[in-house]
């Protein structure tokens, strides 16, 4: 388990939006939500080039720490309002998904 | 059944992606307030958002039913869609009839009715070409 705080500022990852008060036990990437929602879990940090509202629906319901998106994309207008309004943490980072998935990896155990 | 039962009642916008999951997040947040375990919860929204979704994609909408008993909990979905044309195929990992543009917005990936399945304890499809499909999902308390 590691805090979320301390992950963040390792990796150098942007902070959008949402509370970083959480810890942390693993990481899931991927783009298909459904196949997200299948195997992410509780705890972990969700990495993704996705940034519409269903982003935001599918990390509140399948209860994902945090929401990581890569290679330097944004959240949609709409989908920022609704991370907003529910709390759900965004960070984003112009590093690649393998990159930000190796850094984890780094640190998690650190 | 328990006069006591609670029960919900969503309609599901078709073809609204912006508003699609309103329904589970709305149980959930329920659901929390009643002192449900966290894995019931995380069960109960991820099987009901995909079958909101299922609506939205493919049926122009329709209706959630959820009704929290003493053992279970039962989620209802109805809707006047075009029906399923081989169920069998249906619940297969990766097989999808969603158009690109569904696709593009991170869906169509043939794991929908997987995972209602995987994540519910009993699921009864019923269903009838040019009529509508009806999904009934348990998740045990």
């Amino acid at each position: 388990m590691k805090d979320l705080k301390f992950l963040a500022e390792k990796m150098g990852l942007g902070h959008i939006c949402g509370s970083t008060e959480r810890e942390i036990c693993g990481c899931y990437a991927g783009d298909l939500l459904s196949w997200v929602m299948s195997h992410a879990e509780y705890g972990h940090i969700w990495i993704t080039i996705m940034s519409n509202i269903n982003v935001v629906a599918v990390a509140s319901l399948c209860d994902v720490a945090r929401v990581v998106l890569a290679e330097g994309v944004e959240l949609d207008a709409d989908a920022l309002e609704a991370a907003k309004k529910q709390d759900i943490c965004v960070f984003s980072s112009k590093l690649s998904t393998y990159e930000l998935c190796t850094l984890v990896s780094k640190y998690i155990d650190e | 059944m328990s006069d006591e039962m609670i029960r919900f009642h969503f309609d599901v916008d078709g073809d609204d992606f912006s508003s699609a999951g309103a329904a589970s997040v709305e149980v959930k947040k329920r659901l929390r307030q009643l002192g449900f375990s966290p894995d019931v919860i995380r069960r109960v929204a991820i099987a009901m958002y995909e079958g909101e979704i299922n609506m939205v994609i493919h049926a122009d909408g329709g209706t959630v039913e959820v009704e929290i008993g003493d053992d279970d909990i039962t989620m209802i979905l109805s809707d006047h869609g075009p029906g399923i044309a081989n169920v069998e195929l249906a619940m297969q990992e990766g097989y999808s009839t969603a158009r690109d543009n569904i696709r593009s917005l991170g869906f169509g990936a043939g794991m929908g009715l997987p995972n209602m399945k995987k994540y519910t304890d009993d699921m009864k499809i019923e269903t009838e070409i040019g009529v509508g499909t009806t999904v009934i999902m348990k998740v045990n308390v």
